[in-house]
């Protein structure tokens, strides 16, 4: 692991915005460590919400009256914001979705279906999320596509040099995962991308596990599509963001039928609205889409580089705790890694591990993260993972070792 | 002894414990008395889907009592000791006293975060397979 700067943040004051870290679990006060799965939201996170329902919740776009106007105006604001904070081009190439797997689909399903065919070759990686595999699967069953898999080395890192030999005239698409969610690795994501350009492929970028601890910036990625989950970076559930090239947008077909998506009805034919309307059918999450800007709003005012500097303390201060601990293995050293720690410990299956440590107030994950094939890599069936957030402290880790020592003492 | 009465004497062994980590670390003692199962009945069909652990569970019938036999992988301590909790209560039994049993124990001995987490393992799995059992035979000696 490489060395970061120190975090200048007061990480007592920060946890103050986060109300529902203040709670005793099982007498004991709550240590969240699920962070990859979902973290927490701040306060302000919170009253953007109520806000919107307390003070102009209407329905947007076409609405005449004040409401209406004032929340279409905060909508659209919080599709400006993420435009920045992914440094794209245009505005109209952000696409809210329901979550990153959402957006996985959505390009598989209008990218895939018209530009893919028989005998076109998918690129993805050992270390992906089911959500991230799947689609892919489908759409090779109905398309007679071919799916391709990096391999991983035993540290959790892409082997690049079998991803280029994979590589070829009959590459049309990669899709690979910006940071492992069971790892914590952070792939190279710009030469993976470059590599696959030299070919003519287009590339999909899965930044669920990247949005809140890397910056982001999609211009000097290249990408040509990056999908995230709000509900990863201080943002509520049920809202995610998919980028693509406007270029490649205006070339798919629309997704889901609807209102909002149309330019006009009529029974004879309809004809598509413009992106990024296109793709958004119905009556979106208006709410949560409002919110993800105070989320952005969040973490800028803390920086992004505090939070990270933060986050790999922690993971360097928890790397070495664990390792001290007898019998338990990590998965998962890559030397670029966000802060994430996946282990195992020999005699200890991990369900059990999880439900010890949640009765010390601990939450963990536990299981196989979504990534049956990469846990298969390393032939294990699951593993115990800690992520961590910005109100996370190393006190807590002290705990979470106590805990671990208590779970060996229980079981051996 | 009734599978009501055996419930109770349950009860009252972890009325014993404040804690809710003793009451699990009694539970895993239970499991490690558990006797295995024969390889050969560790089938896929008698394990318990969903679970994020291996569980199995087997049962025979002698003189119309339901004989159950469980295990889990051997890593999976917690698992095999709810098993075992269950085999004590409904094995040796009338397959449809199995049948319409009120598990009430459960709740009462306070393994309420135990069930919760082992939500994906599937405690409510292993009941169900057990009743099964019951209502199966149950209907084969009516």
């Amino acid at each position: 692991m490489q060395s970061a700067p120190v975090t200048t943040l007061d990480i007592q004051q920060i946890r103050q915005d986060f109300p529902i870290l203040d709670q005793q679990v099982n007498g004991r006060p709550l240590v969240y460590f699920d962070n990859a799965a979902t973290n927490q939201k701040p306060r302000p996170v919170i009253d953007a919400l109520t806000q919107y329902y307390e003070g102009y919740n209407a329905n947007i776009h076409r609405g005449i009256h004040h409401l209406a106007e004032q929340a279409t105006a905060a909508f659209e604001a919080s599709r400006r914001a993420i435009q920045q904070f992914l440094n794209a081009r245009h505005w109209e190439e952000i696409i809210f979705t329901y979550g990153t797997t959402d957006g996985i689909n959505l390009v598989a399903q209008t990218y895939g279906r018209r530009f893919l065919g028989e005998g076109d070759e998918i690129i993805i990686s050992t270390m992906e999320h089911h959500s991230n595999i799947v689609p892919w699967q489908m759409l090779c069953e109905e398309r007679g596509c071919v799916l391709k898999v990096i391999p991983v080395d035993d540290n959790g890192e892409l082997i690049l040099e079998e991803y280029e030999k994979l590589l070829s005239a009959r590459t049309k698409f990669v899709s690979c995962v910006h940071v492992s969610n069971s790892l914590g690795t952070i792939n190279p994501v710009k030469t993976i991308i470059d590599m696959a350009h030299q070919v003519g492929a287009v590339v999909l970028i899965d930044g669920a596990q990247a949005s809140s601890h890397i910056d982001l910036d999609v211009q000097a990625l290249d990408a040509d599509f990056y999908v995230f989950s709000a509900h990863k970076l201080y943002g509520p559930t049920g809202m995610g963001v998919l980028y693509g090239k406007k270029a490649l947008l205006d070339a798919m077909p629309p997704y889901r039928g609807g209102g909002e998506m149309i330019k006009e009805v009529t029974f004879a034919k309809t004809t598509y609205n413009e992106i990024p309307y296109k793709f958004e059918a119905g009556t979106p999450n208006i709410a949560d889409v409002i919110a993800v800007k105070t989320a952005l709003e969040y973490m800028a005012g803390l920086g992004k580089e505090n939070i990270a500097a933060h986050e790999h303390e922690l993971l360097q201060y928890a790397t070495e705790q664990l390792s001290e601990l007898d019998g338990l293995r990590i998965i998962g050293q890559a030397k670029e890694k966000i802060g994430v720690v996946s282990w195992v410990m020999d005699g200890i299956h991990h369900q059990d591990t999880g439900v010890i440590l949640d009765q010390q107030g601990i939450a963990v994950r536990t299981g196989h993260h979504c990534t049956q094939p990469l846990m298969q890599r390393f032939g294990i069936a699951g593993t115990t993972r800690a992520s961590f957030a910005v109100y996370n402290t190393k006190d807590e880790v002290d705990r979470l070792i106590v805990g671990l020592r208590r779970v060996q003492k229980m079981m051996l | 002894m009734t599978i009501n009465e055996k419930q109770d004497e349950i009860i009252e062994e972890f009325d014993l414990f404040d804690d809710q980590l003793d009451k699990t670390q009694y539970i895993i003692d239970l499991g490690k008395k558990l006797p295995p199962m024969p390889e050969s009945a560790r089938t896929d069909e008698n394990r318990i889907m969903g679970c994020q652990s291996k569980v199995w569970v087997d049962a025979e019938l002698k003189d119309n009592r339901l004989y159950f036999y469980g295990d889990s992988e051997p890593t999976a301590q917690i698992s095999k000791g709810l098993v075992g909790l269950l085999i004590r209560v409904l094995s040796g039994e009338k397959p449809e006293d199995v049948a319409n049993a009120d598990l009430y124990f459960i709740p009462r001995v306070g393994m309420g975060n135990l069930i919760t987490s082992l939500r994906a393992g599937g405690l409510a799995s292993m009941i169900e397979r057990m009743k099964a059992y019951g209502r199966t035979y149950a209907n084969q000696t009516a």
